[in-house]
């Protein structure tokens, strides 16, 4: 098993490498000068040299990558590049509102998407599985975003139950103006999570071990809570690593919507504006994500279903 | 005892009945929803009642009405004819992103899944690597880099879709390649990739056609998010997404237009989803989602 950790772990380093190559020869693509699109057309070349300067940008391209490497890995992003501001502290000041809303999604589509499927599983072709296979198709045909349109429509303005805008003051208000979006994001999560948990529940309910309990006399709650549903999960958990992922990009749009100040909004913001720096440190950050949430995933894996580490 | 029997088949039959009917409709559903939507998209220019461009300010944000039949937005510009010629841009980019992934994909697959070794193994270290981030994520990156427009849609899309692509390809080419008629092919003096294109690819088309039809579903999606971010197609020209992000500036005075995109978008997804997944139980039975 540490064996496999220090495997695993290893394999971070070059993916890590490799991404932060994209990012960096992604942006050298980007078409303009960033020097002209911060400072704008009328800029005296003295201005445009003295920025490109400052931003290191006349330097040769492999000490731009290095010094971007070396940025990147000791997390030092620099300032943006259309306010002058370090990007750090902006990163800071959005990270929490993005976090939350992912783990407030997550939470959400567990605690509906695992009963749900269960339900439809046990009650095979009959209407709880009906219903359940509509809300799954429904839920990857809605876009996220305009789901959370529509609740907004519903429920901030008409109803008014709920902030319109923002990311909210203090704990109580950071939870009032969390709930639109964590539902916006969890339900659409909650489908794919009931169409995981039936079709695992589904598989297990055919195992020997299922029979063996029934026929032992095992009450059938008994099996499906005790014995079934138990086993039936462990793909689950090991999906929500990808779920997670997708809920985390789906926080771009959803932020857009509510005006959440978060990471996609600082780096959606960062595409508009051209400001390059902002684009990369973005970039690299929800890089850095997917990278660390696949490790984790994938350290999961293998303590649930040790036989993984052998391979 | 025969009762019991009796009841218990009956119970099951007409469970599967029901499934078997549902799935049918359906299925039926999505096939007159997307011939619609296909016949929208090709003759939309000749079908819109009013320019979709044209602004006046004393029709602006007006709810739905016999003249406009789903209102105007805040330009005044009719809704209806907005939506009707947003079929154009979604299913264009929608289409051809994922042929297009389809087309470079399957051959990366074959060649990974058909030579092995190291080009299999830097072929599939890329595709994973794609693959492990969320699809709109990668198009985010994409549109980052080429900055946005129609075009960027397109090959963000495509890039986004196609380690899928390239996964399923290969490890379909890996199953073919075991048959005695690639030997015998091989045998009888043919080139690589004459046998790829002569005997795998007819051999893999068809879960290759399902996923493709499944995954136009999921770049009109992408589309219509990479367009409400304002990286996808641009305006004025209309598309669902950029109708969506352009209604959230008035969505107090005038939802209409945000609404009805919103609704054009699901129902797009919904019909591909449907022919997709009817697609699969056809071609795919054993498949149990």
């Amino acid at each position: 098993m540490s064996g496999y950790i220090l495997r695993r772990g290893l394999e971070v380093i070059p993916t890590v490498l490799l991404v932060l190559t994209l990012v960096f020869l992604a942006l050298r693509i980007l078409p303009g000068d960033p020097a002209i699109a911060a400072l704008g057309e009328y800029a005296t070349p003295e201005a445009l040299a003295t920025f490109r300067q400052k931003l290191g940008l006349d330097q040769p391209l492999w000490v731009q990558y290095l010094a971007f490497v070396g940025h990147a890995l000791t997390g030092d992003f620099g300032v943006s590049m259309t306010n002058g501001t370090s990007i750090n502290a902006l990163l800071l000041s959005s990270l929490p509102y993005t976090i939350e809303l992912a783990l407030a999604a997550t939470l959400i589509g567990v605690v509906i998407g695992v009963p749900l499927g269960a339900w439809a599983a046990v009650r095979r072709n009959r209407s709880p599985d009906l219903i359940g296979r509509l809300f799954a198709l429904a839920g990857f045909s809605l876009p996220d975003f305009y789901v959370g349109v529509l609740l907004l429509i519903a429920f901030s303005l008409h109803l008014d139950w709920f902030p319109m805008l923002g990311g909210g003051e203090g704990f109580l208000d950071k939870l009032h103006h969390l709930v639109l979006p964590g539902i916006t994001l969890g339900v659409v999560m909650a489908a794919f999570v009931m169409r995981l948990t039936r079709s695992s529940l589904l598989e297990v309910l055919r195992r020997d071990y299922v029979r063996t309990a029934r026929g032992k006399g095992v009450a059938e709650r008994w099996v499906i809570f005790k014995h079934a549903l138990r086993n039936a999960l462990i793909p689950v958990t090991t999906g929500l690593g990808i779920y997670l992922l997708t809920t985390l990009s789906g926080t771009i749009t959803v932020e857009l919507v509510f005006s959440r100040p978060g990471l996609g909004q600082l780096l959606i913001g960062g595409i508009t504006a051209r400001d390059y720096t902002m684009v990369q440190a973005g970039l690299v950050v929800f890089a850095f994500f997917v990278v660390l949430v696949n490790l984790a995933t994938d350290l999961l894996c293998a303590a649930i279903d040790p036989r993984i580490t052998l391979r | 005892m025969s009762d019991l029997a009796e009841r218990i088949e009956v119970a099951a039959r007409r469970g599967v009945i029901a499934s078997y009917l549902a799935g049918n409709v359906l299925t039926a559903i999505g096939v007159a929803l997307v011939a619609v939507l296909v016949v929208l998209a090709l003759a939309g220019p000749w079908l819109v009642p009013h320019d979709p461009l044209d602004q006046s300010f004393l029709s602006a944000s007006q709810g739905p009405s016999a003249e406009y039949w789903l209102g105007t937005d805040s330009f005044g510009r009719d809704v209806f004819s907005r939506v009707l010629l947003g079929a154009q841009a979604s299913l264009a980019i929608g289409v051809t992103a994922p042929v297009l992934s389809a087309l470079v994909g399957c051959w990366a697959g074959m060649l990974a899944g058909y030579f092995g070794g190291w080009t299999d193994r830097l072929l599939s270290r890329f595709a994973d690597l794609l693959m492990s981030f969320p699809s709109l994520l990668l198009g985010v990156m994409i549109a980052a880099a080429l900055g946005p427009g129609f075009r960027t849609a397109i090959v963000a899309i495509a890039i986004a879709l196609f380690p899928r692509f390239v996964r399923l390809a290969r490890s379909a080419t890996q199953v073919v390649r075991r048959e005695p008629f690639i030997d015998a092919s091989i045998a009888a003096g043919r080139g690589p990739f004459a046998i790829m294109a002569r005997h795998v690819l007819p051999n893999i088309a068809g879960p290759l056609i399902v996923a493709l039809s499944l995954w136009i579903a999921t770049a009109i999606r992408l589309e219509a998010a990479l367009s409400f971010l304002g990286l996808g197609t641009q305006p004025p020209a209309p598309s669902w997404g950029n109708m969506i992000r352009e209604g959230m500036g008035d969505l107090v005075g005038d939802p209409w237009p945000a609404a009805f995109a919103g609704a054009a978008i699901t129902i797009a997804v919904l019909a591909f989803n449907m022919v997709g997944d009817a697609l699969r139980d056809l071609l795919d039975p054993e498949l149990e989602t």
